[in-house]
């Protein structure tokens, strides 16, 4: 579903670029919840905004398809309408635009790029209701301005109610975990579950915590380090990088 | 006649004229600036002005607005001049009385819009409220001259302003020249004035949930211009004035 291949990156632009992505390669078939652990500053942000297209990191070397298409050719907004979901380390606030708003025309937009009809204004506010519901979060919220106002934790939920209306067929989820109290942890790991465990979906899952892992269980564990993928296994990895730590793991090869 | 005769251009001296477009002040001409439109609101009246100002062509609207007691006048203005647009209000308030003015001022190529008021509390507890967002591109200007005169018996005065522009482009300018003259000790006159970009981090964030970049500009500039139609009751008003802005933003350089 998405094939990462050789994929070196920069940032800090043109005149002053440093790579930060040194030739990292990974395939997620459709079906699997791939984690990714490794240390601060590893690149593992990086890689999610060189996914969703973020301007500021620029790809130098390497490709990546997205359902065989070249998703470095495409535009942000044209990725989201072609179902990537980037869930953000840091969501970000928007004043005066209301989550209801925002989601509204962000999903339409979506629809009519893939020749799909917009939802009327009372469908969309049952979509929003139901997967308000599923990440049990007051209906209030989402009347709200986007993120303004929100906790740490308030606003990972939110990022969760999101994804639930647009309904990606593949997410990146960048810490979605942190800042999270273990009951609201376990409310978004199960909504990561009911929202993306699906046979034609896949999630790459970015986090440090055994703790979401054990409510997501991933079907694979890579290690993200130096900007490369250095090792590959199975949810035991994330168990042995818990147990033991990123430098004993990594000196073991 | 004798006296329109003695009617002269303004100059750049002229404070309320510091950043006016002189040329196309030359091309309204003398007559033009003779041109006032006298609003009287009686004591306890109220009255709404909602307007959309500006085309190919330079403009001038001038006002000059006299508030009885406890009377009230709300004026809301969308000024998108494709040359340069004016809008002037003068404003007398009486015992009690409430000024209100929402104004936005948008649109790129180089014209210059403004706003220039003059609120003039001659009596106590009378209050005003302006608000003036400017949005602009290409090296297009957006100014917001206010004077506000409070006189020496004019206690419990409360006179607020408020003008933020957001510049889509580095060529773009916004001034603006608050000018209070306080002689009551009474009073509360809170004023600020802040010019800014957009915010790319809420751009990028919008597109990657599928907004596509105009969309994302139109949405972010819809929530910057609301505070100044804030107080507009009139949903069709409203809605009027904010689209008259938000089509002149198509074309926007994004
Ligand atoms: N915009 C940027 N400008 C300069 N350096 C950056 C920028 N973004 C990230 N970096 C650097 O890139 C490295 C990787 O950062 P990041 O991808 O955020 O790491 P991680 O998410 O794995 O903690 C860090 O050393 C960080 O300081
Ligand atoms: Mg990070």
């Amino acid at each position: 579903m998405l094939e990462i291949t050789n994929l070196h990156a920069t940032v800090g632009g043109p005149d002053n670029p440093t790579p930060i992505l040194k030739g990292l390669t990974l395939h997620v078939p459709a079906g699997e919840i791939h984690a990714i652990m490794g240390p601060n500053g590893a690149g593992k942000s990086t890689l999610a905004n060189v996914l969703g297209g973020k301007p500021g990191y620029d790809v130098t070397e390497g490709s990546v398809t997205f359902n065989g298409q070249d998703l470095l050719a495409l535009e942000p907004h044209e990725r989201a309408a072609a179902g990537l979901f980037l869930g953000f380390q840091y969501p970000v606030e928007i004043p005066g635009v209301s989550n209801v708003q925002f989601l509204r025309e962000a999903l339409n937009a979506q629809r009519k790029a893939r020749g799909e009809a917009p939802l009327s204004g009372g469908e969309f506010l049952k979509l929003a209701k139901d997967k308000a519901a599923l990440l049990q979060m007051d209906m209030d919220m989402l009347k709200r301005q986007v993120n303004v106002g929100f906790s740490g934790g308030e606003k990972k939920r939110a990022e969760m109610v999101q994804m639930g209306i647009l309904d990606p067929a593949f997410a990146v989820l960048d810490e979605t975990d942190s800042g999270l109290d273990i009951d609201a942890l376990r409310i978004v790991g199960a909504g990561i579950n009911a929202i993306m465990r699906a046979p034609d979906k896949a999630v790459l899952l970015i986090t440090h915590y055994q703790r979401l892992l054990d409510v997501v269980k991933p079907d694979k564990v890579s290690v993200l380090a130096g900007g490369r993928i250095v090792e590959t296994g199975g949810p035991e990895l994330a168990l042995r990088l818990e147990a033991e730590g990123y430098d004993a793991v990594m000196a073991d090869g | 006649m004798a006296e329109a005769a003695t009617l002269t251009l303004p100059t750049r001296r002229d404070e309320a004229w510091r950043y006016a477009d002189m040329d196309g002040v030359a091309r309204l001409g003398v007559a033009a600036l003779d041109q006032w439109q006298a609003i009287d609101v009686p004591a306890g009246d109220s009255v709404t002005r909602c307007l959309i100002v500006g085309s190919g062509q330079p403009e001038l609207r001038r006002f000059r607005v006299t508030l009885g007691e406890g009377a009230r006048a709300a004026f809301f203005v969308t000024n998108a001049g494709q040359d340069y647009t004016r809008v002037e209000v003068e404003v007398r308030l009486a015992r009690g009385a409430h000024f209100e003015f929402g104004g936005v001022t948008i649109g790129g190529g180089d014209a210059t819009r403004e706003f220039v008021t003059k609120v003039v509390h001659g009596e106590p507890e009378a209050t005003s409220n302006q608000t003036v967002r400017a949005v602009h591109w290409n090296t297009g200007t957006g100014n917001f001259l206010g004077e506000i005169k409070v006189a020496r018996h004019a206690q419990k005065t409360d006179a607020a302003q408020d003008f933020k522009a957001l510049l889509l482009e580095t060529g773009a300018s916004a001034n603006a020249v608050p000018q209070l003259e306080i002689f009551a000790d009474d009073v509360k006159c809170a004023h600020g004035a802040t010019v800014g970009e957009l915010d790319e981090a809420a751009r990028f964030y919008m597109m990657a949930r599928g907004l596509d970049p105009a969309t994302a500009q139109r949405l972010l500039v819809q929530a910057f211009l609301g505070d100044a139609f804030v107080a507009l009751d009139d949903a069709d008003e409203h809605a009027r004035l904010l689209d008259a802005a938000l089509s002149a933003l198509e074309g926007a350089r994004l």
